[in-house]
């Protein structure tokens, strides 16, 4: 990647992250003329946390999901359309009937053993090489699986409330989370992309073929093993936090792959920093449309993402039979 | 003597292979379909955990680390499918460092991707990418492969010229028996997953292969 499409991409988050900390700015204008500590608590305590997660979650998704498609060789890998998301979401439900959802460790953890488990169910049924029609099915199984045991579990809640704090977090949401739970997605989520990046040398000599990049000393079932656990780890934290936000992880990559001449481990860092202004933007257009109440964050990428993804499939079909 | 490898096993597929390469030779690897010619290749080249020792100038190759091993040997697999639409040039880079080999004549296509080449010229990138980098042992599995004709034979003479130097060792697993016969120093005949002879004179020949050679052309031999 070029140091000014590096830069350009740098101004365009900070940019984006300023935004997110001030608009609506009206607002936040009015209250810090009235008092100026409550503003001071509106910045760090509300939209901090927000603006926070919106980076970390976006960037988590990016570089997981260009690591998945480098890993499986496919540009349709990503964590939600494999099953990842889902999995984690339903490790997360399943821990909140013991543990409800304020208690994010548990979240957590229960979370990460969903989207590992997602994962590696992944591999048995579509194998490391997988086509895209073997990987979309087996991905679809899984969602689904994973969705009907979340809807059972829904189901059987033991009470109305915990019925609702449970479907409201699943639509997946940034909002009300305190700096504590941002720091909780956020640290695991940049200490995941770091050790991402470090695979991203290994991933590129992966394009040359499985057998050669293990000539070339690149222990492939080690990598494999790294990057289904970096991403179910990086995946889950956020999952436990904000709930499954969709179509990030599947979009990102393929822009970043554009600005890296189409090195799938290379794209990991802008992958990671588009996914990053995706979800922030996203983010914004949530708070600033006005539509009377707050749309959830995960109706709207995947509302913005399925075109995309269509669009996506359409041209590898117009590839094939052309 | 640069290359000895003795006790190689794989999987089933390779039982017990030894050999002895002297510095400048460029060796066959000959064998029906299944003999255990790729096996070999991947013993040497550290892929899928073979058992037995390999030693290239006294080191074992396979315990060399990511940074050294460019340098050190260099594996073309047999299949010429990528996973992913790279430049040619950048495919050839992510060998190891080296600019390909000016007598492949890759120019024209150094800024198309990979998967809009002919599958011959993809060869010819995926060889450049192999010796790029100017290792000392050349693993090459059916090189020859999809080429047309004239590249068949220049591609032979490119292996020849980069041993010129007599420090580099050639292995080239290869069914073009003629071929074989007419660049090769030695030829090392497999067969069910063993080295089983040396050269292409005798009946071992009509028993491993079921040809043999009759007015200058391979027949079936008559059951």
């Amino acid at each position: 990647m070029r140091a000014r499409t590096l830069l350009l991409l740098l101004l365009a988050l900070i940019g984006v992250a300023a935004a997110s900390l001030l608009l609506p700015y009206g607002p936040l204008r009015t209250l810090f003329a009235e008092d100026a500590n409550l503003a001071g608590a509106v910045l760090v305590e509300l939209r901090l946390p927000r603006t926070l997660l919106a980076l970390a979650y976006g960037a988590t998704l990016g570089a997981a999901g260009a690591s998945v498609q480098a890993l499986f060789a496919n540009p349709l890998a990503s964590p939600d359309l494999t099953g990842t998301t889902s999995g984690a979401a339903l490790g997360a439900v399943v821990t909140a009937y013991y543990f409800g959802f304020a208690a994010p460790a548990a979240l957590a953890i229960g979370s990460v053993a969903g989207a590992l488990l997602a994962l590696f169910l992944l591999l048995a049924l579509a194998g490391p090489k997988a086509e895209t029609a073997t990987l979309l099915l087996a991905g679809l199984a899984i969602s689904a699986l994973a969705g009907a045991l979340t809807t059972l579990a829904l189901a059987l809640a033991p009470s109305p409330f915990a019925f609702y704090d449970a479907y409201d977090w699943l639509m997946g949401s940034l909002i009300d989370r305190s700096l504590d739970q941002a720091a909780f997605a956020a640290i695991p989520a940049l200490a995941v992309i770091l050790l991402l990046l470090r695979l991203g040398p290994a991933l590129d000599r992966l394009a040359l073929g499985e057998e050669v990049a293990q000539s070339l000393g690149h222990d492939v079932r080690r990598l494999r093993l790294w990057i289904v656990c970096l991403t179910a780890l990086g995946v889950g934290a956020c999952v436990a936090i904000c709930g499954a936000i969709g179509f990030i992880g599947l979009i990102a990559p393929i822009f970043a792959r554009r600005l890296v001449r189409g090195h799938p481990g290379r794209a990991i860092l802008p992958a990671a920093m588009i996914g990053a202004l995706l979800l922030a933007a996203a983010d914004l257009a949530v708070r600033l449309v006005p539509l009377g109440r707050t749309l959830p964050i995960g109706v709207v990428t995947a509302l913005l993402g399925v075109p995309f993804f269509l669009g996506l499939v359409a041209r590898m079909r117009w590839r094939v039979t052309s | 003597m640069m290359l000895s490898a003795s006790g190689l096993s794989l999987d089933g597929r390779l039982h017990d292979a030894a050999l002895e390469v002297q510095a400048g030779e460029l060796v066959c690897l000959v064998g029906p379909n299944g003999s255990g010619k790729t096996s070999l290749l991947h013993a040497l080249a550290g892929i899928g955990g073979a058992t037995g020792s390999v030693s290239l100038d006294g080191v074992d190759p396979r315990r060399l680390g990511a940074a050294a091993r460019p340098r050190a040997f260099t594996y073309l697999p047999a299949s010429r499918d990528l996973p992913w639409p790279l430049l040619a040039r950048d495919l050839i880079a992510l060998g190891g460092g080296g600019g390909a080999p000016a007598a492949l004549e890759l120019e024209p296509v150094l800024d198309r991707r990979v998967d809009t080449l002919s599958t011959g010229e993809r060869g010819r990138v995926l060889i450049a990418r192999a010796l790029a980098p100017r290792p000392r042992l050349l693993l090459l599995d059916e090189p020859t492969a999809n080429l047309d004709p004239l590249w068949q034979i220049r591609l032979m003479e490119l292996i020849r010229a980069e041993l010129a130097d007599g420090d580099r060792i050639a292995l080239v697993a290869i069914h073009d028996l003629d071929a074989a016969l007419h660049h090769a120093d030695r030829i090392l005949v497999m067969n069910e997953g063993r080295i089983v002879a040396e050269g292409l004179d005798g009946p071992h020949v009509a028993q491993v292969f079921g040809i043999e050679k009759v007015d200058g052309r391979w027949r079936p031999v008559p059951r």
